[in-house]
């Protein structure tokens, strides 16, 4: 839905097909306690609507007006700040009603050919071509492991009512956030709950990202660490079997420890696939790891076939740099609403649009990548990934070349005299803005410092990023200002 | 690739070759995938924030100031230097065709290697062929 709407601003021809039978997509289902992960903050001193806001909505649609943009506050009832799973759908909804999208509803992709330089849709309402196709079909579909007899456990999104769980023996196989959403949910009605799975756990609050298991989920691991009945395993599982009442599981630990578990449930929180159908045999998308994400280009093309393009959670698959590890946000609604946007201009500008790039006054330069560090939403939720990038052009002056992949602008050629600003972590410090200046074919990376408060636009910063610019900047503006 | 022929597979790593199957169980789901197109940077060089890469399928060049030194392929490793020494890369590592890796977050290095000394050994071992050959080289 972002992108269509970012394509349908920058006036790029497409069809928007959904199998869904209208808006909310998988927010009609999921998530399975009904509650979401990803905050909205009601008071932010900023006003719902601005761009500055933006870093406090995790779960809006970014849209390019006031009237289309910060949606979720609107429809939360104050209750929470994260929003229930019936505001989610709600809040996609009206966004989908204010931007008057176009959607055909109800219309499912079945395979997929190609023709000349076209690729073709069989569709349940007949063949769509387009020389260039974009995939948001998520990465939703469970996804069980091979192990024998977990056959037997139900997986994420086949749970019985909870209460019939009361007083029951629970064992979840799965130490992330699914099997974490679902210990926190079991654990009122559980007698016990065993989460296995070979590697330790590791919480957000500990590598200050989205790495790791998130607050919301983090009882069951203080219920453990008090002796309450949780048990949490580092360990393999070797087997389940069935028994007359209720499964007896094998694991062995990572100390190579064998333990056996009489439970009466056994649930597989083992994780998502991506739903590609036939892109990997018909056309060669190939595709890595458990989840099946396609490898993409930092343009969200895929690696192996150019025209297909991917939007939404499964541009978890272009991983951008990975700085000290931390990935982007792209599997959630926070990162990928930007690379949509990203990727609409990137395709108005394939099919020859020209795109609006404004020169910045040279006195302007400093203060307002400052101000991207400190306000702008992309860099933000986007970290170490999406960058603001400015050109230094000799017939055109400095040119505002928008948000990149920061990666584009590291490893492509094109940009030589510009500079990228964009905001990292290095999981233990709190956060801080980057700068990448090239310049006669070289890189050079400046950090600026952190702040407690996150105001990037301190004398120092100035400072520090007019010294970073020098090479680029006439010489009475990379002095410092104040 | 499933996480269990993932575990299969670096059993063939030197590596990796004194594990049981729960701890290369483990160093699959500790350690990231990610795949590489050809000529794609994975580590650049100078430039902060670096990681332990295995190469599980293809070959990678070791380029310095843009020239192709070595080639690494299926079971080398790469970036533990700057790992361990908290500095940028001093090379560009970029990929040959398609290259398959493993990856671990630099900040994951220290304690992984102290909780699998088999694997610091190894690592020490690969070290030290390193230094040899430098030094055979030198003399």
């Amino acid at each position: 839905m972002q992108l269509a709407y970012s394509l349908h601003r920058l006036g790029v021809e497409h069809a928007a097909l959904s199998a869904d039978d209208a808006p909310g997509g998988m927010f009609r289902k999921w998530p399975l306690f009904q509650r979401m992960l990803s905050w909205t903050k009601p008071y932010t001193g900023f006003k719902p609507g601005s761009r500055e806001f933006e870093r406090h909505d995790w779960n809006s649609l970014a849209g390019d007006e006031p009237a289309h943009r910060g949606l979720m506050a609107s429809v939360m009832d104050g209750t929470s700040y994260f929003p229930s799973r019936p505001e989610m759908q709600r809040g996609l909804e009206l966004f989908a009603e204010r931007t008057t999208l176009r959607f055909r509803y109800g219309c499912r992709w079945e395979s997929t050919g190609k023709d000349g330089n076209d690729f073709v849709l069989k569709t349940s309402d007949g063949e769509y071509r387009a020389p260039r196709v974009v995939f948001a079909v998520g990465v939703a579909q469970p996804w069980k492991p091979l192990t024998p007899g977990l056959e037997h456990a139900a997986q994420y999104g086949e749970l019985r009512p909870v209460e019939t769980y009361t007083d029951h023996r629970i064992f979840i196989i799965g130490k992330q956030n699914s099997g974490f959403e679902i210990a926190s949910g079991l654990l009122p009605l559980a007698r016990q709950i065993i989460l296995a799975s070979p590697s330790s756990t590791k919480l957000s609050v500990n590598t200050h990202s989205l790495v790791g298991v998130r607050a919301r989920y983090v009882q069951p691991f203080e219920d453990s660490v008090l002796a309450g009945g949780v048990v949490i395993l580092d360990a393999s599982i070797e087997e389940v079997k069935r028994t007359a009442d209720g499964f007896d599981v094998h694991v062995r630990t990572t100390t190579d420890k064998p333990i056996q578990f009489l439970v009466d449930d056994v649930i597989a929180a083992t994780g998502f696939t991506t739903p590609l159908r036939d892109l990997a045999d018909a056309v060669g998308v190939k595709t890595f790891g458990q989840s099946g994400l396609p490898a993409q280009t930092h343009f969200w093309e895929s690696i192996s076939t150019p025209g297909i393009y991917f939007a939404g959670t499964i541009n978890q698959g272009s991983k951008g740099l990975m700085k000290h590890g931390i990935p982007s946000n792209s599997g959630a609604c926070q990162g990928y609403r930007y690379n949509a946007r990203v990727l609409a201009r990137h395709l108005a500008e394939q099919q020859g649009i020209a795109l609006e790039k404004p020169t910045i006054p040279e006195n302007d330069v400093i203060p307002t990548m400052l101000r991207e560090a400190r306000f702008g939403p992309e860099l933000w939720h986007q970290r170490s990934y999406l960058a603001r990038v400015v050109s230094f052009v000799p017939e055109r002056g400095i040119v505002d070349e928008g948000v990149l992949p920061l990666m584009y602008f590291l490893d492509d050629g094109r940009f030589d005299g510009a500079a990228a600003i964009t905001l990292e972590s290095n999981g233990h410090e709190d956060l801080y803005p980057v700068v990448y200046v090239r310049h006669d074919g070289r890189i050079h990376e400046t950090r600026l410092p952190d702040d407690p408060f996150l105001n990037f636009e301190t004398t120092q910063h100035r400072t520090d990023l007019a010294h970073a610019l020098e090479p680029l900047l006439s010489p009475s503006l990379s002095q410092p200002r104040t | 690739m499933a996480d269990e022929e993932l575990a299969d597979t670096i059993a063939g790593f030197a590596l990796f070759a004194d594990l049981s199957t729960p701890q290369r169980e483990q160093v699959v789901d500790v350690f990231s995938e990610q795949w590489f197109g050809d000529g794609e940077k994975v580590l650049r060089q100078g430039l902060s924030g670096s990681g332990l890469y295995v190469v599980l399928d293809g070959a990678a060049a070791i380029r310095i100031d843009g020239v192709d030194r070595a080639t690494l392929r299926a079971g080398d490793y790469f970036g533990e230097i700057s790992c361990l020494l908290g500095e940028a890369p001093t090379a560009d590592i970029v990929a040959i065709g398609a290259l398959r890796c493993l990856v671990l977050s630099s900040a994951q290095v220290e304690s992984f290697l102290k909780a699998n000394p088999n694997v610091m050994y190894r690592l020490l071992q690969g070290e030290a062929r390193k230094v040899r050959t430098t030094t055979k080289w030198l003399s």
